[in-house]
């Protein structure tokens, strides 16, 4: 078959695949179109909106302050079960990691909670790691949380690399997630 | 977006809710249409299942061998319900494996099982769209078009409507197609010998018009996207995946001759 006869043959195809090489062309994303990393929204590939909350033992902890640092932003309440069921696995991985860089800002959601089950229940759990007190619900909010818990991973550079809507997240899945966020820029 | 659904006390999570749902409307219509071009619609049902199962137990175990370690510590998390502890590319991997074992086992021809099944991909397309508009995902550039949806901070282009528009106008287009025109009737007259002239059309001729169709509504839609991935120039990888994955449905399928055969 020659060119000529295969054009007759194929002219619609052809036709077709030359307006969607242009269409490729025309709309080539413009600089800055495509990245949400610069934008705060509570969604992978966007910056993590910022926020100040006092901890359970008075500090005051600040998101931003922990840039440079691979965040776990983990928002819970004592009454949810699967909360509970991935504290010991956060734990665990916080006692790992945390010298490497990692942080856990495992923000309570106190204005569906009790406060004064957070202590026996830290207690209970042996956690160390910070636990922010969302007293307002503003932060449960911002972060358009409307299932507990859900996760929200921080890359270094401050935007959010993965979402995590409901649980138990597993030790593995931690743990995979934060190794790969640690190695990141290195 | 509606993430979540709420039904009462039940929380219950729209994205794999919504592909879930047109995995079962996808089956149902795959059974009557293989019924009525004469497939085995229980061996297309049982290759689907086997299929995403393989899919699933792939995915997992692609998953826990990229991370070994972090599995070695806890061997229970291979049995997790998590999602993001499964790597796609193991899945679809396995699942095609585990298609074609069957399949050939089951004596089933390559083409014509992918016809039977396109009307389960052609809803599963809806059902990935309406996920994506539940969930927020593959969402748009901003604009200052006056359909321009708030989302993520911004006012986007509201791609995952553009998408379900595009997907249910294929899944109705192929309905068409396939119920009015020369594939069931010369197919029917031509296995049974009832009209000498008739021309049996050449099996996957639906799926592979579902892929064209589907592949030029992607490279279409990921042009207004606000999360493409980029290669240099600003061009989204996106695309010329779609591009070449209509190119060669197009060309090598030789589409134009056989369309003016069944048109004859």
């Amino acid at each position: 078959m020659d060119f000529r006869q295969y054009f007759r043959q194929n002219w619609g195809s052809l036709l077709v695949l030359s307006l969607a090489l242009v269409w490729i062309w025309f709309s080539r994303a413009p600089e800055g179109a495509t990245t949400g990393g610069q934008i705060p929204a509570p969604r992978a590939g966007f910056l993590a909106p910022a926020f100040s909350l006092s901890t359970l033992d008075g500090r005051e902890i600040a998101l931003d302050d922990l840039r440079g640092q691979v965040v776990l932003i983990n928002i819970w309440a004592t009454w949810c079960p699967p909360c509970r069921a991935e504290m010991p696995a956060m734990q665990k991985v916080y006692e790992d990691y945390h010298e490497q860089g990692f942080e856990i800002l495992a923000v309570n959601s106190t204005v569906q909670d009790t406060f004064s089950q957070l202590d026996p229940f830290v207690e209970e759990y042996g956690l160390t790691f910070p636990i922010p007190l969302d007293r307002s619900g503003d932060v449960t909010r911002l972060y358009q949380v409307i299932s507990l818990p859900t996760s929200f991973f921080v890359g270094k550079d401050g935007v959010i690399r993965e979402v995590v809507v409901g649980g138990p997240m597993d030790e593995a899945l931690l743990r995979t997630r934060i190794e790969k966020l640690l190695q990141e820029g290195r | 977006m509606f993430p979540i659904l709420q039904l009462g006390p039940l929380a219950l999570p729209a994205a794999p809710l919504s592909m879930v749902l047109s995995v079962w409307l996808g089956l149902s219509l795959t059974e009557k249409f293989a019924r009525k071009r004469g497939l085995n619609a229980d061996a297309l049902y049982n290759l689907t299942f086997i299929a995403l199962f393989s899919g699933i137990l792939g995915a997992r175990l692609f998953f826990a061998a990229q991370n070994f370690s972090a599995f070695v510590q806890t061997p229970l998390s291979l049995f997790s319900r998590e999602a993001g502890s499964l790597d796609p590319f193991g899945g679809f991997a396995s699942a095609l494996v585990a298609a074609l074992v069957y399949g050939r086992r089951a004596g089933l021809k390559f083409w014509s099982t992918l016809d039977g099944l396109t009307p389960l991909f052609a809803v599963a397309a809806v059902g990935l769209a309406v996920s994506r508009l539940a969930s927020g995902a593959a969402f748009g550039m901003e604009t200052s078009l006056p359909w321009g949806v708030e989302l993520w901070g911004a006012v986007r282009h509201p791609t995952q409507v553009y998408e379900i528009g595009l997907a249910l106008a294929i899944l109705l287009g192929l309905g068409w197609w396939s119920s009015t025109d020369f594939l069931t009737d010369a197919r029917i007259k031509a296995d049974s010998g009832t009209d000498s002239n008739a021309e049996k059309p050449a099996d996957g001729q639906l799926f592979l018009l579902f892929v064209a169709l589907t592949a030029g509504a992607q490279l279409f839609v990921e042009g207004f996207r606000g999360d493409s991935m980029l290669l240099p120039g600003g061009i989204r990888a996106g695309q010329v995946v779609a591009w070449v994955v209509m190119a060669v449905v197009l060309l090598k399928a030789g589409w134009s001759t056989d369309f003016s055969r069944m048109r004859g």
